[in-house]
């Protein structure tokens, strides 16, 4: 099995951005966090793109609220800046800065606006990467690392930008939003069904006024969409560059091994920069030469108590421990071309930077400038 | 107080048994296993459950080593005493040609939609109506009965979505029904909306025994209380398996039983053991720590230990029993 050799990652000056995928709850938040401290402290000037942190997380970095613009981060040896992902003014930003002034107005004050940018799928991924697109801009940052939205897939973060965009540019869309202008183009024609019809059912199901509000604001933003459709291609070109490396973090159970997987052998297929995986928060065990069946043979002859549950526990932690090995073996084994690191780390909370700092035990302190 | 909590428990004293289980909590605490268990226990306990899903994840099919689930409610799992658990992943447009199909007669024409993209785009661009829609049909299953006027279901138990969102979507159908002055949508929304807040009906909060969850537990039972849905239980999840007894552990001890059943021991193996065993007390005391703060909530607690080596059909079953056996 390849290790993946993290340090190395934050020091590689050919890589100036890092982003950090995975699952829902596998740690990409807190990984990006002390992925990003170990690099500032190792002497490069980095900026941490967080994504909804935990409070204790946010408080650690010095983010008491949400602005929008990277923030130095108090108490380190080295330049690190951090910020959380605040969507609506990401968003406010670009429709200012696509949109005609007088159209703009009209866009933001839009009922419809509202429960776009908050409530549509793939918003947050969209702003995220269009965020990333600012920062990679900026000269200012040698390193940047970028945390990616909870999602159910770590795919959304590739794929769901374009999904959104396309969602809007479709033909359908404007269609069935604004029939006035589309009749005559003969589209739904050749379904012989009628646009009535189809405007219908719709208003039936959406309500008259969301269908009307939507076509207001599609008919508004209508030069926009352009405008978002290409950002969305710019910012996946972005990801695909060899400035950029993907880093796939996974808990180690099935599940989650799985997905990991998935997504690997997909940034592999497209030619992303795949810099390996992370399995995080796996069992240490530190009592290997005894294995569960072992212990749990001990357990029942031991005359204590104590002793009995004591080694009972050990069993369970041994048990899982094997199962966490053969998960990751089998990782690797699957992906021969890749590195693969593991970080242990069970029960604690984070809640300041020494703990960030934690994350990573076998690292060597980084050297005090 | 033995009640055998979950399984014929009541929302209150007066209140009828539960009917709806809306399994919730923190993103990864154990919602699916915990819905999934519980459907087993109720099957063992004679009962025919429906578990459902309905986020689109497969998540349920997961745990219990079945074929993808689909819309068609088919039994997955067969109880102890004559009781099954079927399952259901419900979609938003399947669900949407369905109400269109009952409430309209309008089920072909839905087809055709779905086949021009119609279909997605309205749940897509009306995320409420997405959400009316998808715990719509969770309680129309609820409500089917057959020709002798019986429920159909004993029970039915939903993985929902974690707490964070969880109020979003059972809290639409309400929205739906305020901003949709008139009609059959409006009607849906109040009838969902009338069925969670049902005493039959009840809202259990899985967590894990560790600081962050706990805490957000707590702190999001305002919110949740003010969706109208009477709490079941609080499930404290994965804990710690194998009490330890009172008393100092020593080396000695641990040798004689390794001695005892013929196993080599050495020194450094002995004080890993040991410190690794200081490990789990301290988890423990955390974990009693833990319990009492989510006793503050006034609601019944359930636990359920953390199992080893990964979970599958098996160790959800064993997870059902005791659930089953909390008395
Ligand atoms: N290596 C670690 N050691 C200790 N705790 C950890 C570690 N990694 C993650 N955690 C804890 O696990 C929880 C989830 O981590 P985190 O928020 O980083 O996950 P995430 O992938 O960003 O989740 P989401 O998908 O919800 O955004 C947090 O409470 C965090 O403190
Ligand atoms: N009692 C337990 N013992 C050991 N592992 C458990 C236990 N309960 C759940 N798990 C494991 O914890 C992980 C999360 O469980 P599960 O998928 O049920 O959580 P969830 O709350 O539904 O997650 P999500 O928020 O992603 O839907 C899974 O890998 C599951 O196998
Ligand atoms: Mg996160
Ligand atoms: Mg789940």
């Amino acid at each position: 099995m390849r290790s993946l050799d993290l340090d190395a990652l934050v020091r590689d000056r050919t890589k100036r951005i890092i982003v950090c995928c995975g699952s829902g709850g596998v740690g990409k938040t807190t990984l990006a966090a002390a992925l990003a401290l170990r690099g500032a402290e190792l002497g490069r000037r980095t900026v941490v793109l967080t994504i909804d942190p935990a409070r204790r997380l946010a408080q650690a970095l010095g983010l008491e609220e949400l602005d929008n613009t990277p923030h130095p981060v108090p108490g380190i040896n080295g330049e690190l800046h951090a910020m959380m992902l605040d969507m609506k003014s990401t968003l406010d930003d670009m429709v200012l800065a696509y949109a005609k002034p007088e159209r703009a107005e009209e866009i933001l004050t839009n009922p419809f606006y509202e429960s776009i940018s908050s409530s549509l799928a793939g918003t947050q991924e969209y702003m995220a990467r269009e965020k990333l697109g600012q920062l990679a801009a900026d000269t200012r940052w040698d390193v940047i690392v970028v945390d990616t939205p909870p999602s159910r897939s770590a795919l959304d973060f590739l794929d769901a930008p374009r999904a959104l965009a396309g969602f809007w540019d479709s033909r359908m869309a404007r269609l069935l939003v604004a029939p006035a202008r589309a009749s005559g183009r003969g589209m739904l024609k050749a379904f012989s069904l009628s646009l009535t019809l189809v405007h219908k059912v719709l208003s039936k199901v959406v309500g008259a006024q969301l269908l009307k509000d939507a076509g207001a604001f599609m008919s508004a933003a209508e030069s926009l969409f352009g405008g978002f459709q290409q950002r969305a291609e710019r910012t996946y070109a972005l990801l695909a560059a060899d400035q950029t490396a993907f880093v796939v973090i996974a808990a180690p159970r099935a599940e989650s091994m799985d997905e990991a997987s998935y997504f690997a052998d997909r940034l592999v297929r497209d030619d992303m920069p795949f810099a390996g995986f992370v399995v995080n928060r796996v069992v240490q065990d530190t009592v290997s030469e005894l294995d569960a069946g072992a212990s749990l043979r001990a357990a029942q002859v031991a005359s204590s108590p104590v002793a009995a549950a004591a080694l009972r526990l050990h069993a369970g932690v041994a048990k899982e421990a094997t199962h966490q090995q053969v998960l990751i073996a089998e990782l690797a084994a699957g992906h021969p071309d890749c590195s693969v690191a593991t970080i242990s780390g069970y029960n604690e909370a984070i809640n300041d930077l020494d703990d960030l700092r934690g994350v990573f035990p076998e690292l060597e302190p980084a050297p005090a400038k | 107080m033995l009640v055998r909590v979950m399984i014929e428990q009541s929302t209150s004293p007066s209140a009828p048994p539960i009917r709806w289980h809306i399994v919730t909590g923190k993103g990864g605490v154990g919602k699916t296993t915990v819905a999934s268990a519980l459907a087993l226990a109720l099957a063992d306990a004679g009962k025919k459950v429906l578990l459902a899903e309905i986020e689109g994840r497969q998540a349920l099919a997961r745990v219990l080593d079945t074929a993808p689930l689909g819309y068609g409610e088919e039994k997955i799992l067969i109880g102890k005493t004559g009781g099954a658990v079927h399952g259901i992943a419900v979609d938003a447009e399947t669900a949407l040609i369905d109400y269109l199909e009952i409430f309209y007669s309008m089920g072909k024409a839905a087809r055709g939609l779905r086949r021009l993209g119609a279909i997605d785009f309205a749940t897509t661009i009306a995320p409420g109506v997405r959400d009316v829609l998808l715990i719509g049909k969770i309680t129309e299953a609820l409500r089917r009965r057959d020709n002798a006027g019986e429920y159909i279901y004993d029970a039915v138990v939903l993985d929902a979505p974690p707490t964070g969102r969880v109020a979003r979507v059972l809290g639409a159908a309400h929205e739906v029904a305020q901003l949709v002055k008139i009609g059959p949508l409006k009607r849906h929304g109040e009838l969902v909306t009338s069925m969670l807040a049902d005493p039959s009906t009840a809202l259990h909060l899985v967590t894990l025994l560790e600081d962050m969850p706990v805490r957000e537990t707590i702190e999001s039972v305002p919110e949740l209380r003010s969706l109208g849905i009477a709490f079941g239980s609080v499930i404290g999840n994965r804990t710690s398996p194998v009490p330890l007894p009172a008393g100092r552990i020593t080396q000695v001890d641990i040798a004689r039983a390794l001695d005892a059943a013929g196993l080599p021991t050495s020194r450094t193996m002995l004080a890993s053991l040991a410190e690794q065993t200081r490990g789990h007390r301290q988890r423990q005391d955390n974990e009693t720590e833990h319990r009492a703060s989510l006793e503050t909530l006034g609601l019944p607690y359930v636990e359920l230990p953390q199992l080893f080596g990964g979970i599958n059909r098996a160790a959800v079953r064993e997870l059902g029993t005791r659930l089953g056996d909390f008395a």
